[in-house]
């Protein structure tokens, strides 16, 4: 009885948070193997990564606003991770791209480049998720001080790049990127002071109104924050 | 002068190969790094030549058989063929449209050829078939989009469609329309696009031998997905020119506008040729990917049919006549 175990300490959501996010990879690689890709496997795992690295970002980017004015704290616990989540998807994107579809032939890919402008916003978002998946560590949040929140700040770019990647990418329809982009634009605009202010007062007065208040303060950020406040 | 007639035989053979290559491909895109260049290396495994997409009738007269198109390069499988397809007035998702277009009803079917024409006249499918003798045609067809796929055309040449009907001095350019149902084609009612479908040819790329009307595939008659029963093959356009479906042959004096043009007409042209150094200004047309393969592959000018079709426009300014 001497040896402690180490206790579980991850809550339902953040299991759920976890399965919810390594599924699209799993099943990648099942219709990989099975040949289930498409008839254009290369596209086809290219708009799939790409889509999740997206979706993963977005949601990443939700957690503080769900936190902090809405008093859904698991969130907070889980946006790091949502966060990483996002950078392995689109490291496996990106690899994709150079290694399969152009065989690493580097002539190839810069060749067409300058025509491609979705893959140099794209590129640029990955340079950014890069960056912040490399200072994501708390050694690297004390060593950075004051500057890693202004580098992490910089996560709401990638997600602006990333838009116009998701929509530039599209033949003609581009409902669907609009309204991811759309998404976007309403959690940017859930950290403008004055609609933040607003929600706050809303329901700090719904809560008056109750007999007896409802534990939703927002959860004290004791970890790495990907995304500032 | 075309380099498109065709001798052996043996589709099916080559249809297992790539069946199994495409497993490999499969494999190599979540391989990534490590598996990039061994794609082909699965196991042969012999599966019936089943798939989604219906049986067509074989066609009598038809010669099949070729392995390669005139570059060596291999022809796509029937499956890969028949269940790929961008035919939006079914779904803009390629892989749907086989699904969709299953009960297309093909029969009956008429064409109303007409116009700046001396012998108009509404054409039953029987009535073109009985009347025009098909031969087979491997062509490439490359995507606006970017991939490409190698086809074992059966049909016949538009000119003499042309010739038949007897184009009048005024007559400058063709318009083809597609079918208007948005009951058995569901992607008409999609608002997005100005249905029908046009499209159209100048009378000289028109009249060219490489233009074909293609009423079948593989020795067989085509599939409603490939544009059943009768579509235009234009291999030095980009695909979205060979309109399918067609109920209407036009000619007319001017420049017809396609559902294409109306939808984007920065993006898309009249002319739409395959052309490397033009790029679509959302992307690049510099590479394609050839369906079944992984690197992709550098696109040639005109799609490689320079040597016919070239000449038809000397002294044009194709980053302007896009
Ligand atoms: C590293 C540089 C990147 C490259 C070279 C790249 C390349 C591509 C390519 C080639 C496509 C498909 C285009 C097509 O086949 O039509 C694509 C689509 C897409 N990519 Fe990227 N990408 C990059 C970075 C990213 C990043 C960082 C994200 C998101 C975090 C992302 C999200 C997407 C999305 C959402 C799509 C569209 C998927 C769909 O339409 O279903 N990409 N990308």
């Amino acid at each position: 009885m001497t040896a402690k175990l180490p206790t579980l300490r991850f809550t339902k959501f953040q299991i759920f948070v976890h399965v919810a996010a390594l599924l699209p990879l799993v099943v990648l690689i099942i219709d990989a193997l099975r040949g289930n890709l498409s008839y254009n496997p290369i596209q086809e795992a290219t708009f799939r990564t790409g889509k999740t690295a997206m979706i993963l970002l977005v949601a990443s980017l939700a957690c503080t606003p769900a936190n902090t004015l809405f008093g859904f704290t698991p969130a907070i616990k889980v946006r790091r991770a949502l966060g990483l989540y996002a950078f392995l998807y689109a490291l496996v994107h990106f690899t994709i791209y150079i290694g399969v579809d152009y065989g690493f032939d580097l002539r190839l890919v810069l060749l067409e480049l300058e025509e491609k402008r979705y893959v140099i916003v794209g590129f640029a978002a990955f340079l950014i998720l890069l960056a912040l998946t490399l200072t994501s560590t708390k050694g690297m949040q004390r060593r950075l001080k004051k500057n890693w929140k202004k580098l992490h700040k910089w996560v709401y770019a990638a997600g602006i790049l990333v838009m116009f990647h998701f929509i530039w990418v599209q033949k003609s329809d581009i409902r669907e990127p609009l309204i991811w982009t759309g998404v976007l634009g309403l959690l940017l605009l859930l950290r403008w002071q004055p609609v933040r202010t607003r929600i706050l007062s809303f329901r700090t007065s719904r809560r008056a109104g109750r007999r007896k208040p409802r534990p939703t303060e927002p959860a004290k950020v004791s970890e790495p924050e990907p995304a500032a406040q | 002068m075309i380099p498109i007639k065709s001798s052996e035989i043996t589709p099916e053979n080559v249809y297992l190969n790539r069946r199994t290559f495409m497993k490999g491909v499969g494999l190599a895109a979540l391989g990534g790094l490590a598996v990039a260049a061994c794609a082909p290396a699965a196991t042969p495994i012999a599966e019936p030549a089943a798939s989604t997409a219906g049986t067509a009738a074989p066609v009598a007269t038809a010669s099949t058989g070729a392995t390669t198109d005139e570059l060596g390069d291999p022809v796509n499988s029937y499956e890969q063929i028949t269940n790929y397809n961008n035919f939006y007035e079914f779904t803009t998702d390629k892989e749907k449209v086989a699904g969709l277009a299953k009960d297309f009803p093909t029969r009956p079917w008429t064409v109303e050829v007409g116009g700046l024409v001396n012998n108009p006249g509404t054409f039953s499918i029987e009535d073109i078939l009985s009347t025009f003798e098909r031969e087979e045609r491997v062509y490439r067809l490359r995507c606006v989009e970017g991939w490409s796929m190698v086809i074992p055309w059966l049909g016949f040449q538009l000119s003499k469609l042309l010739e038949k009907a007897d184009p009048q001095s005024s007559a400058k350019y063709v318009r083809f329309e597609t079918l208007m149902d948005p009951d058995k084609m569901p992607g008409e009612r999609s608002s997005w696009f100005e249905w029908p479908y046009v499209e159209g040819l100048r009378i000289d790329e028109a009249m060219n031998p490489l233009a074909l009307i293609a009423t079948g595939l593989y020795g067989k008659e085509l599939l409603p997905q490939n544009g059943a029963p009768l579509r235009l093959v234009v291999p030095w356009k980009y695909g979205f020119k060979s309109i399918k479906s067609i109920v209407k042959i036009d000619l007319v004096e001017e420049q017809p506008t396609s559902l294409w043009m109306a939808a984007a007409p920065n993006e898309y042209g009249f002319y739409a040729n395959v052309n490397p150094e033009v790029q679509h200004p959302r992307w690049s047309q510099r590479t394609e990917r050839r369906i079944g393969e992984t690197k992709r592959r550098e696109t040639l000018m005109f799609n490689g049919y320079g040597d016919e079709v070239a000449h038809l426009y000397d002294g044009m300014n194709l980053a302007a006549y896009y």
